[in-house]
């Protein structure tokens, strides 16, 4: 890969995450139109994405973007409100831009349809636009030049010659002209006016140091003075702030950096002089007129202040962060994974030990590896709300396409999953979210007259439950039609058709393979692929779907996904010569069973008067062996209730390393991998929800 | 591996004993062999998969080739080795162990020297030999390690888990052995 080649491949990187930034502020106006920090975010992402752009090659984003941003100035200069038609219209726009990023790859792309879109967008852009100034037409010619945005600042030194008046010039109507401008600050200097007996009264002797704020380009200014550029002693006209850094309000800079970027100063004489200076404090105090300690307590509220702006800036641009490949990261989890075994190996031999130092070192290790282990670990774990907004925007797309109102509400968007699991389940959600808008919500007329509010609301919301992320989506439709579900499993043959079913069941047929209860083809979904492709992704990510419907009343998708970390805590079992591990986070408490309670059929064990159905791990793996007399439950809750399950004995906690199980043994029921045990043997990880619905099947 | 030390290698074999038959593998396909440490048994599979080794911080299935053959278990002595072989599994690269009761050399053989297989009566399914070849007067059956492990023959269809298919599995096995 060439250099260029890596440029390019690095802007596209960051115009797509610029995108995605730019999409969320977009759907974030649509709530709150008069914010200021989102347009100023809107235009902030459309300027890096035109700047680098063009700068690595890709002129006709950038001069789409351009034309776009034009428009955003407008908007930001409060030349018009944010409205419903621009929002669509720079949404479009921002779709265009992803697609022309991704048009950019392959050669051979229908140009044509592009480039027709983008045009179409422009044209309409345009049209919203009120003013039809001539100045975007100046702008579409020159499209590179780096027109200064909001207001920029000029120092102007206006030194006219002595024969200024000669020539018939009045520098008082320059002076009005640069007001008309914009907002001018003058400094008239008069110490070069000779005393009355010297004076030339034709002579001009006065001159100016002027500060023009003004949203005009440097070549508006310098046409002020035009004319009288010949006449004048000096004549500079510099631009000192652009206008698109001033937003911040920070401090402008000090006197004498004026001063010396002027010339009217020389660093060493400033350096002198201020090395000669006592601080305003000091000299106040030194004269009495305050005490020293209001002082000090003025001067912490400066720093404060300071130190809040210096902490508000990175924070306004994006949060610090650095781009690692994700392979490198795959990579030191392995290590760390393989650090955290030898760690339980060496703990292993020093318990055996009887060498305090040797101990303590061990300990000391322990504690290291854990905390290398969660942080490491913490890297891939992402909050899942990176994605909810990729779906806010399809609830609006879709809802406006098919003519229905749907409010999408989220929740839970600071749950963290591994970064590979969000990824992978972006596709399932995506299809379940068009089915629920497409088949579960009624248009508004349908809801209105079935008594419902004509705006209809799909919930989307996360949260932790034991060892696993539950994933719910949930809309308030018109629900499932558990009889039409039947008959159409029964018609594809997937189904007897006296087969006795549960709602539950009847419902959760449609994961199945070539099922479609909607009547009508829509673009949106209906085909018949969708539900047993979202179980199989899910799945494949060692989940579970589920589904539940209140006819009338609602829908409710549930998915459920293992956090699928790389290590976790576990705590290892025995039963006969086997060793196996349950993650921790699902074990509440360890019991004895004696062999009393253990009645012959009834699997349940006497939990301080509570009841809790236990699996007897011998059994369910049919493992050797008699049992010894007392055998141990380890009590779990999986999804809300408590199972025991009983093994021969309870060794103790493991930092557990999940080893993929591999191809050969991934429908194994009931384990979920297999992990290192302290003397390099393997013992295998089980899987608590998958043994229990294996139990309650057979 | 480059394509070269294919090229290289493609005449050699690795030669293994079942109970007292002589195999063979391509040495292209072998990774490495181990001495037998301890399995762990995976349940409710088949029987012939053994179960997992920790091949440095991998969990490895170990398949054993005398009950897959139909031969009865391998069992443990000084000999009995683990073949670390690479086979493609739905074309995605896969390492598995075989059980082997010895391990005896690297034996090259010409293709010229190998002749195809029978189409009888081979104590093994015919299409697991890619060909004979000879040591002196012993006959050697080279396998053919993707089809061995392939992804029917470790019965990895979803209905084979538990413990009814492992009977299944294992009538069937005894069958091919026929």
């Amino acid at each position: 890969m060439s250099q260029d080649d890596m440029h390019r491949m690095a802007f596209k990187e960051e115009a797509a995450e610029l995108l995605g930034e730019l999409e969320d502020s977009l759907l974030a106006l649509e709530d709150q139109p008069e914010d200021q920090d989102l347009i100023n975010r809107v235009f902030r992402a459309m300027h890096t994405i035109k700047g680098s752009g063009a700068m690595f090659g890709f002129d006709d984003i950038a001069a789409f973007t351009h034309e776009v941003e034009t428009v955003f100035d407008k908007v930001r200069n409060g030349l018009f409100a944010v409205t419903k038609p621009l929002l669509d219209l720079t949404l479009a726009a921002r779709d265009h831009i992803k697609s022309l990023l991704e048009v950019s790859d392959a050669l051979d792309a229908d140009d044509e349809v592009i480039q027709t879109r983008g045009r179409d967008i422009l044209c309409r852009l345009r049209q919203l636009s009120p003013t039809a100034e001539p100045e975007p037409v100046r702008e579409a010619v020159e499209p590179a030049s780096e027109l200064p945005r909001g207001k920029a600042t000029y120092r102007i030194r206006f030194r006219p010659g002595p024969d200024f008046y000669t020539t018939g010039n009045n520098p008082l109507h320059l002076l009005e002209d640069l007001f008309a401008l914009g907002i001018v600050r003058s400094y008239p200097h008069t110490e070069d006016i000779p005393c009355l007996e010297d004076i030339d009264p034709e002579s001009c002797h006065v001159w100016w140091d002027i500060i023009l704020g003004a949203q005009v380009d440097q070549g508006q200014v310098q046409d002020v003075f035009v004319f009288v550029e010949d006449e004048c002693a000096q004549l500079s006209i510099e631009m000192i702030d652009s206008g698109s850094a001033a937003a911040d309000g920070g401090v402008y800079k000090k006197l004498g950096e004026i001063l010396v970027e002027r010339g009217d100063l020389t660093p060493e004489d400033l350096a002198q002089a201020l090395a000669s200076q006592k601080r305003l404090g000091a000299l106040l105090t030194e004269s009495g007129v305050v005490p020293g300690p209001t002082v000090e307590a003025a001067l912490v509220e400066q720093d404060a202040v300071r130190d809040i702006r210096k902490a508000r800036e990175p924070a306004a641009e994006t949060a610090a962060s650095i781009r690692v490949a994700a392979d490198k990261l795959d990579n030191l989890v392995d290590l760390v994974g393989e650090l955290v075994i030898v760690q339980a190996q060496i703990k292993q031999v020093v318990s055996g030990s009887a060498d305090a130092v040797l101990k303590t070192l061990s300990e000391h290790l322990e504690r290291l590896s854990d905390d290398l282990r969660d942080s490491t670990l913490g890297i891939r774990m992402l909050p899942i709300g990176t994605t909810f907004n990729k779906y806010r925007r399809l609830v609006r797309d879709l809802s406006a396409e098919l003519g229905k109102q749907i409010d999408l509400v989220t929740s839970g968007e600071e749950t963290e999953l591994d970064k590979t699991v969000i990824e992978r389940l972006g596709d399932p959600l995506v299809h379940l979210l068009r089915n629920s808008i497409d088949h579960g919500v009624e248009t508004p007329e349908e809801r209105l007259a079935a008594g419902k509010p004509a705006r209809g609301t799909v919930r989307l919301t996360a949260e932790h439950s034991g060892g696993a992320v539950v994933i719910r989506i949930a809309d308030d439709g018109r629900g499932l039609e558990a009889q039409a579900i039947r008959a159409k499993a029964v018609e594809r043959g997937l189904v007897s058709p006296e087969a006795e079913l549960t709602e539950k069941e009847l419902y959760n047929l449609i994961f199945l393979p070539g099922f479609s209860t909607a009547r009508a083809i829509t673009s949106v979904s209906g085909r018949g692929v969708g539900m047993d492709v979202v179980k199989r992704g899910i799945e494949s990510l060692r989940g579970a779907v589920e589904i539940d419907s209140v006819p009338g009343q609602g829908t409710e998708i549930t998915v459920r996904l293992p956090l699928t970390l790389a290590i976790i805590d576990g705590l290892q079992v025995q039963t006969g010569q086997e060793f196996f591990v349950a993650p921790l986070s699902i074990v509440e408490e360890c019991v004895d069973l004696p062999r009393t309670d253990r009645l012959d059929g009834d699997r349940i064990v006497n939990l301080r008067g509570e009841i809790v159905p236990y699996i007897r791990l011998r059994d369910f793996f049919s493992i050797d062996g008699r049992p010894p007399d007392v055998e141990q439950v380890v009590v779990s809750c999986v999804e809300g209730s408590r199972v025991g399950i009983v093994v021969d004995r309870v060794i103790g906690e493991h930092q557990t390393v999940i080893k993929s199980l591999g191809r050969i043994y991934r429908d194994v029921e009931g384990l979920s991998g297999a992990t290192i045990k302290g003397d390099g043997t393997m013992a295998l990880i089980l899987d608590v929800p998958g043994l229990l619905r294996a139990a309650v099947q057979s | 591996m480059s394509t070269d030390d294919i090229s290289l290698n493609d005449n050699q074999y690795l030669t293994f004993v079942l109970e007292d038959e002589l195999f063979a593998l391509n040495i292209g396909s072998v990774r490495e062999v181990l001495e037998l440490t301890s399995i762990t048994k995976v349940p409710r599979t088949p029987e012939f998969i053994r179960g997992v080794i920790n091949l440095r911080g991998r969990a490895v299935p170990v398949v054993d080739l005398r009950m897959k053959f139909g031969m009865g278990e391998t069992r443990r002595t000084v000999n009995t080795c683990i073949i670390i072989v690479e086979v493609e599994l739905d074309g995605e690269s896969t390492v598995l162990g075989a059980l082997a009761d010895s391990v005896q050399e690297v034996y090259e053989m010409e293709s010229s020297q190998i002749e195809p297989p029978p189409r009888m009566g081979t104590r093994i399914k015919s299409e697991f030999i890619t060909g004979m070849g000879k040591s002196g007067d012993r006959f050697i059956v080279i396998l053919d390690i993707n089809k061995v492990f392939s992804a029917e023959e470790l019965n990895l269809a979803a209905d084979a888990v538990g413990i009814s298919g492992t009977v299944e599995r294992r009538e069937g096995t005894a069958d091919a052995g026929v």
